[in-house]
């Protein structure tokens, strides 16, 4: 069909929350024309085995992530701080209800 | 628990849902729901009418399912898998509950894959073949759009097991017209080319409607009866229905009272004969074949 145009839909990632109290988990990505769609197709790929009760799509553009060559400034000066974990206290006998 | 006895019966259990990746405490539809046929129901009657109801949903299921690996994107091709899925559950229920009420010891099995054309009793728009994607999404719509207020007065029964097959039927039919308004609209106020092809759609698809509010003599005698759904009282909600969503996609179209063919009386197209020569050669092939 010469009239036809196709453009490839763009990316969305799909968090799914599987019910009240938990968090969104992000389970996949799929791809829509736009949110409401992806919203749809959401329901129809990750919610099909009674997985969810609410569902976030997000433009997979729009996600902001940290790169592999920032791992070590990131990541590893919180590797030695052991202190920042509250186990490292030990708590006296006299402080109660901890 | 364990495996052995039964892996199926551990996904309905409800108080272990950490175990596993997917959900649990999936519903029986008819648990609890008596299903002894009232005595004052014509069992005849019924029969002809679950009939009637798990043809259409049965026969539509399988020209969605055709689609399944021909739709456009893979996103869509699980929706209508989906949907066909839905439909073909509406269908079991119905056929067995043909089964029961007929009392000939016919399952829904030796229902749907051992009666011939003539014996069925869906509607001739359930059995049409889609041309491309609009005819589809319009078939679906116009479906969806008259099934959805007949499951919702189907809740009302005096038959329980109806009412139940309603009050399932009607969530599910709810998703069903949403998918498919979506893309009416999206087709018909989208670019040129899809206006023009949604448009011809439903000018192929619309005027074939008017099979789907005449009356059939078992309906009328059942709905007096307080067990069926008179068709008839469907129109209104069913046109509202319909022009909300053609108004949004800046498409017109109006159902004429023009028939298609008495399918309720199992008079149908070649086209029913070609999805039952798919859907039933297994069956007639190895009868009572189990895997």
């Amino acid at each position: 069909m010469s009239e036809e145009i196709r453009h490839e839909w763009p990316l969305f990632e799909v968090f799914v929350r599987a019910k009240r109290g938990l968090n969104h988990v992000h389970v996949g990505s799929l791809r829509a024309a736009d949110h409401e769609m992806a919203l749809h197709h959401a329901r129809d790929l990750y919610t099909r085995r009674n997985e969810g009760v609410s569902i976030w799509v997000v433009r997979s553009d729009d996600v902001v992530s940290s790169g592999p060559a920032e791992k070590d400034a990131f990541f590893a000066p919180s590797g030695d701080k052991v202190y920042r974990h509250p186990t490292y206290y030990s708590i006296p006998d006299s402080v109660p209800h901890i | 628990m364990s495996f052995d006895d039964d892996a199926y019966g551990a996904l309905t259990d409800h108080d272990d849902d950490a175990r596993w990746a997917y959900g649990t405490g999936f519903a029986d539809p008819l648990a609890g729901v008596p299903t002894a046929v009232p005595g004052d129901v014509d069992r005849a009657g019924l029969t002809a009418y679950c009939l009637m109801l798990g043809d259409d949903a049965l026969v539509m299921s399988h020209r969605l399912q055709q689609w399944v690996t021909r739709a456009p994107e893979l996103e869509d091709e699980l929706a209508l898998a989906n949907i066909a899925l839905d439909l073909l559950g509406q269908a079991r229920l119905l056929l067995a509950r043909a089964g029961e009420a007929e009392g000939a010891g016919r399952d829904e099995d030796a229902l749907a894959s051992l009666r011939d054309a003539g014996e069925f009793r869906n509607v001739r728009l359930a059995e049409r073949g889609d041309a491309d994607f609009a005819h589809l999404v319009a078939r679906l719509l116009v479906f969806s759009c008259w099934r959805l207020p007949l499951l919702d007065r189907l809740t009302a029964s005096r038959d329980p097991v109806l009412a139940a097959i309603g009050a399932k039927g009607v969530k599910e039919v709810t998703y069903h017209r949403e998918y498919a308004a979506q893309w009416v609209v999206r087709l018909g106020d989208g670019t040129d080319l899809s206006h023009r092809r949604m448009q011809a759609a439903i000018d192929a698809v619309l005027p074939t409607a008017g099979e789907l509010f005449e009356t059939h003599e078992v309906e009328a005698r059942l709905a007096a009866a307080g067990v069926a759904v008179d068709p008839a009282q469907l129109r209104p909600e069913f046109d509202e229905a319909m022009s909300q969503v053609l108004r949004a996609g800046t498409l017109t179209g109006s159902s004429s009272a023009a028939r298609a063919g008495r399918g309720r009386d199992g008079e149908h197209g070649p086209e029913l004969d070609e999805i039952l020569a798919e859907m039933q050669e297994l069956a007639r092939a190895l009868p009572g074949g189990v895997w």
